[in-house]
């Protein structure tokens, strides 16, 4: 029946652990050559996640976020794809550099990936049970008999009612979340290390995301898994995220732990994200709205991306990148895991 | 405040100078214009119509082309069989000695009328079905569904065969008989591109301002639907010229003294080995024919997409 | 308080909707098909819409207000129930009568890459309108008036001829709501319009579409998701679940003060913004999913996922009506809502 919990079951913010983060993106560039140019979707991401630990990468579409997942997943289509620059390494190795058979052997056994649409992402030709069975067949040599049993014991674990009974049925016969319950199974079935989470709930209902999310968050505490959630959502992420990287025009702009940003943003464009969310005390007014449009990646503007839709843009955002500057207090004190690449990121923050 | 320069955004500013073709400000554009404005410029298309007029030319006076005529029996002599192409006879002669160049020309009219016939009837009779079936659904789609899937099962050729048995063997009763056995095809993809597109919420906006069946017919279904009918229409063109020959060779065809591309490719196939020009020209002129109308086809096509542009 | 009086006092309602229903049947057979059951997309629902007032419906998919869009705009014929547009039964009308209506009500869809003719110039789509309607603008004068309504929606009057497709999402959508107002209309019912764009362009569209309220004296229903958006833009909610109106009130009476189950369920699992939130907060999670709407639950429909639920539920369903404890209350509570137990509970608001 319906669950009251007064204290939440999203996990708290935790200190990330020491030693090697279990993931590193550097400085990943990723292009895709089309007939009417380049478009440069990412230019010179970096972030890392450790175990336990929640990644939120917020941006909108354009900005580079779901292309930075599917390289880290190795599933870019190249052509017309292309990464002429960085690394991705995953437990110290680079995965870039990876023989195609190894990269295949770390993707679904150690990284896995859940995505927007489960519909679509599920063979609807084949039972759920077969597809998540197929995981322990391909990866663990099992029996039909034996992938089946950690089938219906997987849907279990993701509460599926009546697991026994569903496990032969065919994704269409399942509701929405149900379907994304089994996706999530699908992820889990190897127990990874790394799930990353491409809009999980985007395309449920409000009071289905909450189960969802709820779902993965217990799952991601109970594994130590590392999580990187793609979304474009403010209260998802303010919901789930130990730490947030927000994306815009291919790169990061700013960087900072989940309870800072919302508080004290350092990047204009989060700014706006955040001032463009309806407010009580705003009702009857106009909106903020952040002017103009998300840049054209065949075309994206010189300096910094976001000059041209940006209030307080002065010359110097017209001719120069600006670089994830760390972030400081006013006396100096540093601000740990902050990050903004705005030329102007003290007025920003301090102003 | 924010709103002029939203309007005045990269995306959209970009395409004008794209086809670098300057528009007059007060022009107003439409999708058949623009569409036309395009073809102009499109050389694909110019050299497939080209191509087209030259056929139907030739069709209709082939006279003006050689002077010799293929109903001239006096003019075949048997010394010249499958004698090879030179100087004076481009073409060669086939078996009979007739002029290969002169029977090509004159061939040209029984096989342009069974091409474009056969498609304009096919395109019209399975464009208007399909698009009446798809666009009203319920009982009457059922009805006409029902209906095409006999006709699918009827084997082009044994139809062919059943049906010309009883009718005289020329261009038109060819054409006939070939459109009854081929509209199915074209009613089934008008109407599965009609009920992908009926459901689209432009069709749902013209029906909430009032827009009545016709309009919304004329002007929303019929211009997104059209795009993989003028193809499939193009390409199926040469299909039938070839299935002319086909019932020719049966003896069901267009028959002797009348000549069609079909029926000279379907007697030189018999010693191609030895005389390969004899088949050699026919269906050069054939392959011609048909891409000549593939060119316009897809150019046509391209152009109803202004997202092609 | 004030949005009460307003309503009582000053105006009348301009549309009013009685019992709507509408069934879609479904049917079996190849050639003759047979009726074998029906989903009940919107079973029963009333509400008024006064004169330049937004009226915001949410619901999560399923619940039907997409089904009632299109029953206010006579896009699908209701089974039962009437909308009254001026004290004239729309529901029943056809051909010229129902053309006239149409002038006056308009809509604004959801998906602005399918809802614009990818075929057509942006001055046909917007034209369009005038060439349905030629009494609205004389020939001559049409060019002029698309180009007006194009700098109205805030975009560039020069863009005339170009395609759909050389705009963005949000441009798409300016040019939907242009074609929207060419009639004139005085209502314009409004269908998730802004849950397809970017986040930072919904602000955008959201203002343009309060301007034009005050600029027109439009009155807008409408429908989406996002509560919080609902909650900026609208005078009244309406909760639906399942075909029904589970609880209608002011905002404040909705957001603030939410007596059905349902409503503080799902204003409960938003997402909010605020990271200091999300410990301490009450989150209602509901178990399971939204019963089939062609099999929905006997008595009041919520009960499946209710933790209130008893018998009485299963048997008698509960009216939209103000609850019999709030009665005679002077409190922000006693607004409509379709619940046997309906009582207050504070909810960290949107």
């Amino acid at each position: 029946m319906t669950i009251i919990d007064k204290t939440s079951n999203v996990p708290a913010p935790r200190s990330a652990p020491e030693g090697t983060p279990l993931l590193e993106v550097r400085d990943l560039h990723v292009e895709f050559h089309t007939r009417d140019g380049v478009a440069k979707a990412v230019n010179g991401v970096s972030y890392s996640v450790s175990a336990g630990e929640t990644l939120a990468v917020l941006g909108e579409s354009g900005s580079g976020k779901s292309v930075t997942a599917q390289a880290i997943m190795g599933i870019l289509d190249m052509p017309p794809g292309k990464i002429p620059h960085g690394e991705i390494l995953f437990q110290g190795t680079d995965l870039l550099k990876l023989p195609a058979e190894e990269f295949r052997k770390v993707r679904g056994s150690k990284i896995a990936m859940i995505f927007q649409d489960a519909l679509s992402s599920l063979n609807p030709v084949h039972t759920v049970g077969a597809q998540l069975g197929e995981m322990f067949r391909v990866h663990r040599g099992m029996s039909k008999k034996d992938a089946t049993a950690k089938a219906v014991e997987l849907m279990d674990r993701v509460k599926i009612p009546a697991a026994k009974a569903r496990v032969g049925d065919y994704p269409h016969q399942f509701s929405g979340g149900m379907r994304q319950r089994i996706m999530i199974a699908m992820a889990m079935a190897l127990e990874p290390d790394l799930i990353i989470a491409d809009e999980p709930t985007t395309a449920l209902d409000v009071t289905v995301q909450a189960q969802v999310m709820d779902l993965l968050a217990e799952l991601q505490r109970e594994m130590n898994m590392g999580l990187i959630l793609i979304t474009h959502d403010l209260g998802v992420v303010a919901d789930v995220a130990d730490k947030i990287a927000v994306m815009y025009g291919g790169r990061i702009v700013e960087t900072a732990p989940v309870h800072e940003i919302y508080s004290r943003p350092a990047h204009p464009y989060t700014r706006g994200l955040l001032d463009s969310i309806p407010r009580l005390d705003q009702k009857g007014q106009e909106l903020y709205a952040i002017k103009g449009l998300p840049p054209n990646l065949l075309n994206i503007p010189s300096g910094c991306a976001f000059n041209p839709r940006c209030p307080k843009a002065q010359d110097i955002c017209r001719t120069d990148v600006p670089v994830l500057h760390s972030v400081t207090e006013q006396d100096g004190t540093e601000m740990p895991g902050r990050g903004s690449a705005c030329h102007f990121w003290k007025e920003q923050l301090h102003g | 405040m924010t709103d002029t320069q939203i309007a005045g955004a990269p995306s959209a500013g970009a395409v004008v100078s794209k086809g670098g073709r300057k528009k007059k400000k007060d022009r107003e554009a439409s999708l058949w214009s623009d569409a036309i404005d395009d073809l102009r410029r499109n050389p694909v298309f110019l050299i497939g119509a080209f191509l087209v007029l030259c056929l139907l030319v030739i069709s209709a006076v082939p006279q003006w082309f050689t002077d010799g005529s293929p109903f001239d029996s006096t003019a075949c002599v048997l010394q010249d069989s499958l004698k090879t192409p030179s100087a004076e006879h481009w073409f060669g002669y086939d078996i009979q000695g007739c002029d290969v160049y002169t029977r090509t020309v004159w061939a040209a009219r029984n096989s342009v009328i069974v091409g474009i016939v056969t498609t304009t009837l096919v395109t019209v009779i399975g464009g208007a079905l399909g698009l009446l079936a798809g666009w009203t659904g319920g009982i009457v789609d059922s009805i006409l569904s029902r209906f095409t899937e006999i006709f699918f099962a009827i084997p082009l050729l044994l139809g062919g065969m059943l049906i010309m048995s009883a009718l005289p063997g020329n261009a038109w009763t060819v054409s006939l008989v070939l459109a009854i056995l081929g509209w199915p095809q074209i009613f089934r993809i008008m109407r599965s591109s009609v009920l992908q597109n009926k459901n689209n919420d432009y069709v749902v906006a013209a029906r909430a301002l009032g827009a009545g069946t016709l309009r919304i017919t004329l002007r929303h279904i019929l211009p997104n639907a059209i795009a993989p009918v003028i193809v499939v229409g193009a390409i199926s063109l040469g299909v039938y010229i070839s299935a002319e020959a086909a019932l020719s060779y049966l003896g069901i065809g267009v028959q002797p003294p009348e000549i069609s591309w079909g029926l000279m490719v379907s007697d030189a196939s018999v010693r191609w080995l030895q005389a390969p020009h004899v088949l050699l020209f026919p269906a050069v002129a054939l392959s011609i024919t048909v891409l000549a109308f593939i060119m316009v086809g897809d150019a046509v096509r391209d152009a109803l997409d202004p997202k092609l542009r | 308080m004030a949005e009460l009086t307003k309503n009582a006092t000053e105006r009348e309602p301009i549309l009013q909707v009685r019992n709507l229903v509408k069934h879609f049947p479904l049917t079996q057979g190849i050639l003759f098909k047979k009726q074998v059951g029906a989903v009940k997309a919107v079973d029963g629902v009333s509400f008024d819409l006064y004169r330049g007032e937004t009226l915001g419906i949410v619901g999560e998919s399923g619940c039907g207000k997409s089904t009632v869009a299109k029953l206010l705009m006579s896009l699908e014929k209701a089974t039962a129930g009437e909308v009254f547009y001026k004290g004239q039964d729309i529901t029943k009308l056809s051909g010229k009568a129902l053309k006239a209506v149409r002038r006056n009500i308009q809509m604004v869809f959801q998906d602005p890459y399918t809802s614009l003719n990818p075929r057509m110039t942006v001055g046909d789509i917007i034209g369009e309108p005038f060439e349905i309607h030629p009494e609205v603008a004389p020939k001559g004068d049409r060019r002029r008036k698309v180009q007006e309504l194009l700098d109205v929606v805030g975009l560039n009057p020069e863009y005339i001829n170009r395609y759909p497709h050389q705009f963005s999402g949000g441009q798409r959508q300016r040019i939907g709501i242009a074609r929207g107002l060419a009639l004139n209309p005085e209502i314009i019912i409004c269908d998730e319009p802004v849950s397809a764009l970017d986040v930072s362009v919904q602000a955008q569209v959201i203002n343009l579409m309060e301007k034009l309220q005050d600029e027109f004296d439009l009155s807008y229903v409408f429908i989406a998701h996002d509560l919080s958006i609902v909650r900026h833009i609208s005078d009244r909610v309406g909760v639906m679940y399942l075909g029904k109106m589970a609880e209608i009130g002011s905002d404040a009476e909705i957001y603030e003060h939410p007596t059905h189950p349902y409503t503080q369920a799902l204003l409960s699992a938003v997402p909010v913004p605020d990271p200091g939130a999300r410990e301490g907060r009450e989150r209602i999670i509901l178990t399971g999913d939204v019963p089939s709407p062609a099999n929905p639950p006997s008595g009041c429909r919520f009960r499946t996922r209710c933790w209130k639920a008893e018998e009485r539920c299963a048997t008698e369903e509960p009216l939209l009506a103000i609850p019999s404890r709030f009665h005679g209350v002077n409190t922000p509570a006693a607004h409509e809502s379709a619940c046997h137990f309906a009582e207050e509970k504070a909810i960290l608001a949107v």
